[in-house]
């Protein structure tokens, strides 16, 4: 079966130039913001309205407003109920998608083309004169409580929410869930959401942006013809607290029993998305725990097959979103697999990376530029965040050139400041009976064990 | 402008040892995708060896003769590219998109693998794999509410001599069981070109990619030809309501309900497809609009198709209760919508919704070169066309509400139903097993 002479492995042939989409920016009289990318591939076309009305604005002892409003915004308008709206998206061959994350309010559709003009209008009623109907706000509210009781009994998604919570500082508004928790979004109604919708949704507080196979002529006048006449104007936002809870290195066990695994998170406070040394955290990140070719990743699963996948982030927002690795292990190896994540952290903050690691993370975010941004949405949604952090124009453009630039000396350091072995919090969602003995022994520092729903358990 | 115009430019052609191969140009980027469907998945495993063909996946990424362990990702990852693998219950791909002037190496690599695995393959490397693909069980399957659907599901559809009976990921005996000796068998068997389809799409030269193929793949021989698989047909409906009540860690109930539908690529498929969009895609659909929004008695709810080629089809709904709502409710009030669609059918109405989101999605699903890779890949390995993706969109345009309601008629009634039935552990009601799994009538 084996072929004695194998072709030589091959070298790469001269590279081709590659521009992120041109656009247009400009703003309406009202003060509407348009973004404008024709992309011609295909005959589709995104339009995504980008509301400064994220998570991080909701009032405190209301959080998860924010979503519930993106989430209302498409169940009824002054003209139609939920109902006939589903139905008029539907038959455009769409569908609304309407969301909140920690910055931003997303309402998007993608359409074929020639359904373009009749899909902007119907948009811009959902913005413009959303009804709220009573009725359709507590079916909401309830599908988020049920969210929230199937989470008990959902190992990663309640990791991550605890990792908040402990993490950081109780009126910080990212130690809760973007969606809320039960006894904020309980106390959530129309007339909550309307106040909401009031105080955050208005034409200078948005981007349209509209990707695809559409001239800038008529992607403007038809946007104009939609959306020129709304008008209103919102206050300030507020900037959100970004805390930690704790500054000493902390273990905290949640409690499900018979887990046959653990879900496990450890970090802590991270950066804000504008800061200086973002390219060199990016490849320390992609290095560290980004890639699957990374060294948590390949220490936890192939050298030691502890996982079937290991891997770290910073969770980039406005204010400092966490730094985190994530995993889930098998449980008689919690304590192993906590060690190994401690001893990479470690050695990530010890010496340089070498050429080779540096090379690889580098020449694959690099060279992978191209292929995110395939799709009319994944234009639209680089678009997006090219707005919420306001980037410059010529971001993408030098995105490249970035992050090729950064050294394994500036990797080192990106490492020793920015990721803090000692403030660590170390999060295990997993069966108490079999992970707390062996997490003590470690002498990690403080623990703590919580019930499924965070109440302490001793 | 009208979506009619979207139609891929195919060329195809077949090596001497039987590789066939599929190419659709596309230069509007400079990357380009190389998608390899090996014709095996889990219905090929032999008895007590539940899980290989997905061990054996994991196996691919752990060298070749002139490739180290883990190389495959370091190589396509540094050449700025992305890839995976994946099985399901008849094939296996993988699959890498990268920048076009990196085809070359993706591929070579994909060769290296298909000519030159077993030199590379160890105790070792198999020993962690297993512990790895058993800690993927334990996180999709095991420690995940629901996780268990997936591997019921077609154990409660499929007789149990049916190669689709049993359980994809496997269980943890039998993966314990896998050696060495079973690796090389099963790549001797199944991982040869003749067995295989090989796509590239996006921005490459057709004869430099024609000349690069014929290099790398040329000198791999043809197999000894694959087994018969034991015959995959089976009645058109159950003949009966299967059901299974499942206690399990969950905090709410869940139904999984599914009916026989017709193989995917008959025409009655296109009938099917579109009847479990009116069912159970977006909030427009009848499961949404009254299980959802009007009568609130499900948190969620969706219907889709399995999309399989041989034996049978399954359209399965998918039906979360909302907190206070039992499961026995859920159970008859999911039945209603679908006896009050099996007995009064569809509306034009309802299938032009359908038709407008299943159009949209498609066309939408083209955008990226690797998903057009994996579609040509797709029909090449299981119709011998890969032409019959330019003919998916009017293929749906001539299913007429009459065809809709023939299928609805013939596979939604009472007859041809297997559920499961998930209910909170804590809750106090005792699972029933289903006594006889087998297909006892019709």
């Amino acid at each position: 079966m084996t072929i004695a002479v194998a072709p030589q492995r091959p070298a790469p042939g001269p590279t081709r130039a590659y521009h992120f989409p041109a656009f247009e920016r400009l703003t309406l009289d009202n003060g509407l913001a348009l973004v404008v990318a024709p992309v011609t591939k295909l005959p589709v076309v995104t339009i995504l309205a980008l509301v400064d009305a994220g998570a991080a604005a909701d009032p405190t002892g209301r959080e998860g407003v924010a979503r519930l409003t993106a989430q209302t915004l498409a169940e009824g308008t002054e003209r139609r109920d939920g109902a006939q709206l589903a139905d008029q998206f539907e038959r455009l061959g769409t569908a609304l998608d309407t969301s909140a994350d920690w910055d931003s309010t997303v309402v998007r559709v993608t359409v074929t083309s020639d359904r373009l003009a009749e899909a902007m209008p119907l948009m811009a009623e959902v913005l413009r004169s959303p009804s709220f109907p009573e009725r359709e706000v507590e079916r909401l509210k309830q599908e988020r409580l049920a969210e929230l009781l199937q989470q008990q009994a959902e190992p990663r998604g309640l990791a991550d929410d605890m990792f908040d919570r402990f993490t950081y500082v109780s009126s910080s508004r990212y130690a809760l869930p973007d969606g809320g928790i039960e006894a904020t979004v309980a106390a959530l109604t129309r007339s909550t959401v309307d106040e909401f919708y009031r105080a955050r949704y208005a034409p200078g507080a948005t981007t349209l942006i509209i990707v695809g196979d559409v001239t800038p002529n008529v992607a403007r006048s038809m946007a104009a013809e939609s959306f020129g006449t709304w008008s209103g104007s919102v206050a300030q936002r507020a900037l959100v607290s970004d805390q930690p809870a704790r500054i000493a290195r902390t273990v905290h066990v949640v409690g499900k029993a018979d887990a046959p695994q653990s879900e496990l998170r450890v970090g802590h406070v991270g950066l804000p998305r504008l800061h200086p040394e973002y390219f060199a955290v990016v490849v320390m990140n992609a290095i560290l725990g980004g890639l699957f070719s990374s060294r948590i990743n390949l220490n936890l699963r192939e050298a030691h097959a502890y996982t079937y996948g290991a891997f770290s982030s910073f969770d980039w927002r406005r204010a400092a979103g966490p730094f985190s690795v994530a995993t889930a292990v098998r449980s008689d190896v919690t304590d192993a697999a906590v060690r190994e994540i401690l001893l990479e952290i470690d050695r990530m903050r010890a010496e340089e990376v070498t050429e080779a690691e540096l090379t690889l993370a580098t020449s694959y975010l690099d060279g992978v530029f191209p292929i995110r941004f395939e799709s009319t949405t994944a234009i639209a949604s680089a678009l997006s965040s090219l707005v919420t952090y306001g980037l410059p124009n010529d971001y993408f453009d030098r995105y490249r050139a970035s992050i090729r630039s950064v050294t394994a000396s500036q990797v080192l350091e990106a490492a020793r400041a920015h990721v803090r072995p000692e403030q660590l919090q170390i999060v295990a969602v997993g069966d108490p009976a079999l992970v707390r003995g062996p997490l003590e022994q470690l002498a990690l520092g403080p623990m703590h064990v919580y019930d499924a729903e965070g109440h302490p358990a001793d | 402008m009208q979506v009619t115009r979207m139609q891929l430019p195919i060329d195809t052609f077949r090596l001497p040892n039987g590789l066939f191969v599929t190419l659709s140009e596309d230069h509007t980027a400079p990357l380009v995708a190389v998608n390899l469907w090996y014709h095996v998945g889990s219905a090929n495993e032999r008895a007590g060896r539940t899980g290989f063909a997905h061990l054996f996946e994991h196996m691919l990424f752990q060298g070749s003769a002139n490739v180290a362990a883990n190389e495959h990702f370091e190589l396509v990852q540094r050449a700025g590219g992305t890839l995976n693998g994946s099985t399901w219950l008849d094939r296996t791909n993988y699959f890498e998109t990268v920048p076009s002037n990196q085809l070359a190496l993706a591929l070579w690599l994909e060769a290296d693998r298909m000519g030159r695995l077993l030199p590379a393959m160890t105790q070792q490397k198999l020993d962690t794999q297993r512990d790895v693909v058993k800690n993927e069980r334990r996180w999709s399957v095991d420690n995940q509410p629901y996780g268990t659907w997936w591997e019921k599901l077609p154990a409660l559809a499929f007789p149990s001599d049916h190669p689709f009976h049993h359980s994809l990921i496997g269980s943890m005996e039998d993966l314990s069981e896998a050696s060495l000796e079973d690796v090389a068998q099963f790549f001797a068997t199944y991982y040869t070109p003749d067995n295989a389809v090989l796509s590239i799409a996006g921005d490459f030269d057709p004869a430099e990619a024609r000349r690069l193929v014929e290099d790398y793949y040329g000198p791999i021989p043809r197999g000894a030809g694959r087994p018969q698989l034991p015959v995959m047909d089976v009645p058109p409906t159950f003949g009966e309501w299967r059901r299974e009540v499942v206690s399990d860690a969950v905090m709410l109930p869940r139904l999984y309900l599914a009916f026989r539908s017709p193989v995917f690529g008959s025409d009655a498929y296109y009938a099917a497809s579109v009847a479990g969009a009116i069912l159970g895609m977006r909030r427009g659909s009848r499961l949404h609009r009254a299980l959802v929004r009007e009568r609130q008695i499900a948190a969620d709810a969706t219907a889709f198709t399995f999309d399989l080629p041989k034996g049978s089809d399954l359209l399965v709904v998918d039906v979360t209760a909302r907190p206070g709502v039992d499961a026995d409710t859920l159970e008859r009030e999911v039945a209603r919508e679908i006896d009050t669609l099996h007995s009064g059918g569809v509306t034009d109405s309802e299938v032009e919704r359908a038709l407008a989101l299943i159009e949209t999605d498609f066309v939408t699903s083209m955008q990226a070169a690797g998903d057009r890779a994996d579609k040509l890949s797709m029909f090449a390995t299981y119709f011998g066309d890969p032409r019959l993706v330019n003919e998916q969109v009017a293929r749906y345009r001539r299913v007429t509400t009459r065809d809709v309601n023939a299928f609805v008629q013939d596979r939604l009634g009472s007859d041809n139903r297997v559920s499961l039935l998930y209910i909170p552990r804590e809750s106090g009601m005792e699972a029933t097993d289903v006594a006889d799994l087998e297909a006892t009538s019709v």
